[in-house]
């Protein structure tokens, strides 16, 4: 069994300055997400987009809690985590657009950025299908014996893959140092989880002796907190943690998802976004514990709006890859 | 020549796995009952007695999931060997192979690299029914970013798992289990073998049989047999499906002008297909008949010793179409 966590630790230490580099950081994700909306239904982007919008303070949270080195796996609906986990808005949108300058030199897409400088081991497009992956990672850690920890974020949409459950049992069994973030959008695609979803979301990692722990995924604050103290205590090697982040998809499962009154109400969307938006969350509780002021505010919008449009120029402006590199990166 | 000794194609396989763990910190292996019981083939015996039980890593009948850990571990620092007890249950790890080991590369831009190596048995006739005596090796064929080897003598089995062990892309290698028992020369003196280079088992002149893992010994068999009707035959064993030596079969077949392929995966749409296809687009204008191909059967693989051992080529199912092929009849 795994050790109970400490939370004799107090975090007093967190200082205006990071709640405000959290908040800029949603509001970067955010302003990422609403120009991708932009690019595809101008047509100017190829393929599809699954956005993060609304879910913001999960990875921002999560990967404020983590270092440079540790590692991460993301999904199909994965800008966010990437973002988070310190990609560069420029080579993100040249991806997105298929161009050479790219974080995968065009060859990956929205749904597959990958980066070692920052730990991202890659988002998937399979369901659930990086768990491995992340769970490997950890292996090495230890193997290795680097401290460095590893999080596996997923939807709750990849409850419903045996493969999840394979590496949970392993992980503990192992004491690997990996965190099964889970997503809980509600939506499973175009259905709502009751549909797919049997028992208790927690007991399935609880089952396995994981350290599993729900929060509110709309309070970077809490995410933050509850993410650090399970970071240090998988980092310490008490084993694997399942953390489940209650969240919203505020828009529809990706961008072509319009009409979506036949599985949810557009009353369910209001609700969420005009009283659970994590950055209206985080921005309302600042300004009431007078950390920044309406000036603040609007000049971090500015400066987010200002280098979101830089980095969109430069992916517009950039060439694709030559058709002759499509042979290359096959085998290593 | 260098000093050789006689080694079975199983000892073989644990002197690479051996050789290259005392190389290579990083190497390990992972699979079902593979640390004391040593595989149920008994391959890895001793093993575990001087690397540990964290290097042979004895997993739960998990195979997707440790091969999806065997995946990421091999993204960050390590070298696994991943151990696949029965090739029928490949089957289990198909996305983690497919999906993930075979594409991170080329997803990532060339950023992440996945050495890893999968070992897996084939081949039936060992009575064991459906679900556990096929071989899947196409399977995986078909999968750009892949590597599959199939071994036929205890050297080469050596020498291309020290390769596979050591390059860095996820390679797939295939042992028929049916062989573990076959014994044959290994030098003492470390070696590796190249991928993509095919052997020359047997010279000949007058067809050639390019033949695959166990096959390679039905078909070098097959050839004493069509000495005694005077016809010389060449057999060719690719070695690793995947780089393919294409140069070598085409010069072979150009030089016989008659050319089957045997080999144990299904016929249909399987390996026999893809090299009589690259060998007839090669020398076409120098064969003096289409390519004859020898697969399974497209049956499961049954369990009634006469049902089974219908569905295999055999020495001699090899023999009668080689001289069916040379004699003008097909």
């Amino acid at each position: 069994m795994t050790t109970a966590i400490d939370r004799s630790k107090t975090y007093s230490e967190i200082e205006a300055e990071q709640w405000l580099r959290m908040y800029r950081r949603m509001l970067m994700i955010r302003v990422f997400e609403e120009q991708v909306n932009d690019l595809y239904t101008r047509a100017l982007m190829p393929g599809l987009a699954h956005l993060y919008i609304g879910e913001e303070a999960v990875a921002v949270g999560v990967c404020e809690a983590l270092r440079q080195t540790d590692y991460i796996t993301s999904t199909h609906r994965g800008h966010g985590h990437c973002l988070a986990k310190g990609a560069a808005l420029d080579r993100m949108f040249a991806e997105l657009l298929g161009k050479e300058a790219g974080y995968c030199k065009g060859k990956g897409g929205s749904m597959h950025i990958a980066d070692p400088d920052t730990g991202n081991l890659g988002a998937n497009a399979i369901v659930g299908g990086s768990a491995g992956i992340a769970t490997g990672a950890a292996f090495s850690a230890r193997r290795l014996k680097t401290d460095q920890v590893s999080v596996c974020f997923f939807g709750d949409g990849a409850l419903g893959q045996g493969l999840l459950y394979e590496v949970m049992n392993m992980a503990a069994l192992w004491k690997l140092p990996v965190i099964y973030v889970c997503e809980n959008n509600l939506y499973n695609e175009y259905a709502h989880n009751s549909e797919t979803l049997a028992g208790d979301m927690l007991a399935r990692g609880s089952a396995f002796g994981l350290h599993a722990e729900n929060v509110d995924g709309q309070d970077v604050r809490a995410v933050y907190r509850t993410a650090r103290e399970i970071v240090d205590h998988v980092r310490q090697g008490a084993g694997p943690a399942f953390l489940v982040c209650q969240t919203y998809r505020f828009m529809g499962h990706h961008v072509g998802d319009i009409n979506r009154e036949y599985y949810r109400s557009k009353q369910e969307e209001q609700m969420w976004k005009t009283e659970r938006d994590p950055i209206k969350v985080l921005g309302d509780w600042l300004t009431a514990q007078n950390l920044a002021d309406r000036a603040r505010f609007d000049q971090i919008h500015a400066e987010v709006k200002s280098e979101v449009e830089k980095a969109v120029q430069f992916a517009m402006a950039a060439p694709y890859p030559s058709p002759d590199k499509v042979g290359q990166d096959v085998y290593a | 020549m260098p000093e050789t000794r006689e080694l079975t194609l199983g000892e073989a396989v644990r002197e690479a796995l051996a050789e290259e763990m005392r190389r290579d910190s990083r190497v390990f292996i992972c699979g079902e009952d593979i640390a004391e019981a040593g595989t149920v083939f008994k391959v890895l015996t001793g093993l575990v007695d001087e690397f540990g039980k964290e290097r042979v890593l004895d997993t739960p009948i998990s195979e997707a999931g440790f091969t999806g850990i065997a995946v990421g571990a091999a993204m960050t620092g390590m070298r696994p060997v991943v151990d696949i007890m029965f090739g029928d249950f490949v089957t289990l790890t198909m996305d983690q192979m497919v999906n993930q080991a075979a594409k991170v590369h080329y997803m990532s831009g060339g950023k992440w690299k996945v050495p890893m190596v999968m070992r897996a048995t084939l081949g039936a006739t060992r009575r064991s029914a459906a679900q556990h005596s096929q071989s899947l090796h196409a399977w995986f064929c078909h999968v750009p970013g892949l590597k599959v080897v199939l071994p036929s003598t205890p050297y080469d089995a050596k020498g291309l798992l020290k390769t596979a062990i050591r390059d860095d892309n996820p390679v797939v290698f295939f042992e028929d289990k049916m062989m573990y028992r076959l014994k044959g020369p290994v030098p003492v003196e470390e070696y590796t073998i190249p991928f993509g280079v095919a052997d020359i088992k047997r010279a000949g002149s007058d067809i050639t049989i390019v033949a695959t893992s166990s096959m390679v010994q039905v078909a070098l068999g097959a050839a004493k047999l069509l000495e005694e009707f005077d016809i010389s035959a060449e057999v060719i064993d690719p070695r690793t499906v995947w780089p393919l030596d294409e140069k070598t079969l085409i010069g072979s077949a150009k030089k016989t002008s008659r050319v089957m392929v045997v080999d144990e995966g299904y016929e249909r749409y399987g390996v026999t297909a893809e090299i009589a296809s690259v060998i007839a687009e090669g020398a076409f204008y120098d064969l003096e008949a289409p390519v004859k191909r020898i697969g399974a059967m497209h049956v499961p693989i049954p369990f009634s010793p006469p049902l089974e051992d219908a569905t295999v080529p055999t020495e001699k199912s090899v023999f009668e179409a080689a001289k069916a092929l040379c004699s003008g009849g097909l």
